[in-house]
């Protein structure tokens, strides 16, 4: 993908993020997510219907990065099982760690690919997938 | 002003991150070289010439911190870092001595290290620990000292210089109307020792508590200043070798006198020694002199800050070369990832002061911290790459 691309997608994401809002409903799980070595914690929302994500949602304060991430993981994730989720979150990991990844199950999260150019940013876009993978193991639900 | 003093200034870099650690000068780091490669040998061991070189030198720079201070020899205790001395104050001094009830005030706008020691004595013991309100320039007042105290007010912590803001407190008149109350007065005087004369006798401060790598000095040690009637009543943290006289048995350990009892094992020898020659440079270069530089280059910064329309500069009332500040719209930690494709290092966060954001509704900031070393044009640098918004935004990715 272009350079150029990527960036507006990016910024884009960040500017007018999908899903940016508080939740005030029980059916939703919540789970906050925080780089220790950064100043970005979010709180991010998950409604299942059954096996499937029914909805994703996210509120906090972070860099471009972070946001922008959060954003286009939630245009994703929506509507998958659990099992699909956790194959993109594994797939997005190895994209951002330089490993084989599947392209085409990561959607626009592919213009993270040369994150790992910058090592400090790696964290700010993996931060929601973090979260994400911990809420669907069920850890650190609250 | 001495740029070529300072090997660091030579690489291709802008450093305005001078509160998180100062640049050291090569009269510094070339001790630490000759301690290494001529006479490294343990400390206060010597029977033999380079051990005894060891000591002479070790307790030379004691004797150069106490006279920088205005302190005695025997008040000057070295540790690891400023964190270690106020954890060595609040646990050795004030853990035996405090019982439930009893008061601890500081501020919101505390480094971590001069509040969780705090919180854990509260944890343990039954303190409470209060929070004396800030001022709209989130500065402390005498007055607001004042409302705070009670008859159960046992000590008063705060920073001199704080690392946020940067204001500097009125810690000599705090200090005098602490003492006709029976308080205590612990000072963090991480970000004001490097950047200012400060004399504890003037101060009449109980403790004062910095680092050595923020004042142009090695990293991994720090300084506890302590009145010795004081000191003598601290209890060791760490007990070990060094610090003993002899023990027989659990019930018969006999201890050494001060300062040696506070400092067990084996300390930053090399460390300690360069710092000898970190106080001899800035007794060369000025105390009074940094501190005008330092603050001829603060106001050089905000006077040009002041005038890009999208800033916010959250500190604009500060005695010291810290500006803290924010891009409207864009998040700190972009704004550092920019500048530092410009090779322009400043600090985005919230600077280990997380309950500060309470007070300034500001969660987090880009902080300059300004050293004596820095020049009228590296702050050009950092105001012209900020004086074009739409720059940032495109570049910040
Ligand atoms: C005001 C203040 N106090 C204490 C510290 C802790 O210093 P150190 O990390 O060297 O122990 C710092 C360091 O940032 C500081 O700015």
């Amino acid at each position: 993908m272009d350079p150029e691309i990527k960036r507006e997608i990016i910024m884009e994401h960040y500017q007018n993020p999908i899903h940016k809002h508080h939740v005030d409903d029980d059916s939703y799980d919540m789970v906050n997510t925080a780089n220790s070595s950064c100043i970005d914690n979010l709180n991010i929302y998950i409604k299942f219907e059954g096996d499937v994500i029914k909805d994703i949602a996210f509120e906090g304060e972070a860099c471009a990065i972070s946001i922008s991430s959060t954003s286009i993981m939630i245009e994703n994730l929506i509507g998958k099982t659990r099992e699909e989720a956790l194959n993109i979150i594994d797939n997005f990991e190895n994209m951002i760690n330089e490993k084989d990844y599947e392209e085409e199950v990561l959607g626009n999260a592919i213009v993270y690919s040369d994150i790992y150019k910058q090592n400090s940013r790696k964290s700010c876009a993996f931060l929601p997938y973090r979260g994400l993978r911990e809420a669907l193991t069920n850890k650190g639900l609250n | 002003m001495n740029r070529e003093d300072f090997p660091m200034l030579d690489e291709d870099i802008i450093y305005l991150d001078n509160g998180a650690t100062s640049l050291k000068p090569k009269c510094v780091i070339d001790k630490m070289i000759e301690y290494y490669s001529k006479y490294s040998a343990n400390a206060h061991r010597g029977d033999y010439d380079i051990s005894y070189k060891v000591d002479s030198e070790y307790e030379g720079t004691r004797e150069k911190v106490a006279k920088f201070l205005n302190a005695d020899s025997d008040e000057i205790i070295f540790t690891s870092g400023a964190t270690d001395s106020l954890n060595m104050i609040a646990t050795g001094f004030f853990g035996p001595l405090i019982e439930a009830g009893d008061e601890i005030l500081i501020t919101t706008s505390e480094h971590a290290s001069n509040v969780l020691p705090w919180f854990r004595l509260q944890n343990k013991y039954g303190a409470v620990v209060k929070y004396i309100p800030l001022d709209s320039n989130y500065h402390v007042t005498l007055d607001n000292v004042k409302k705070m105290v009670t008859p159960n007010t046992k000590v008063i912590a705060l920073a001199q210089i704080t690392n946020v803001i940067g204001d500097l407190r009125p810690i000599k008149e705090i200090c005098k109307f602490a003492h006709e109350n029976n308080i205590f007065v612990v000072v963090d005087g991480a970000q004001s020792v490097p950047h200012q004369k400060v004399d504890v006798k003037d101060l009449d401060c109980d403790f004062l508590a910095f680092s050595a790598h923020k004042m142009y000095g090695p990293t991994g040690l720090g300084i506890l200043y302590g009145k010795r009637e004081l000191l003598e009543s601290l209890e060791p943290v760490n007990l070990g070798g060094g610090m003993n006289e002899s023990f027989d048995s659990p019930s018969e350990i006999l201890l050494k006198e001060l300062p040696t009892r506070l400092e067990a094992g084996t300390p930053p020898i090399a460390g300690v020694i360069a710092f000898g020659q970190t106080i001899d440079y800035l007794n060369k270069l000025g105390m009074d002199k940094i501190n005008e530089r330092e603050l001829y280059l603060r106001k050089y910064l905000v006077d040009k800050l002041i005038k890009i329309p999208y800033i916010d500069i959250i500190n604009l009332e500060a005695d010291s070369g810290i500006v803290s500040f924010n891009v409207e719209g864009i998040f700190s930690q972009d704004v550092a990832f920019y500048l530092n494709k410009y090779k322009v290092c400043v600090r985005a966060g919230n600077h280990c002061a997380k309950i500060l954001k309470n007070a300034t509704k500001v969660t987090n900031s880009l902080r300059v911290s300004l050293a004596f070393y820095n020049t009228e044009s590296e702050i050009d640098t950092l105001v012209e790459l900020l004086a074009n918004k739409d720059k940032i935004l495109k570049e910040m990715l």
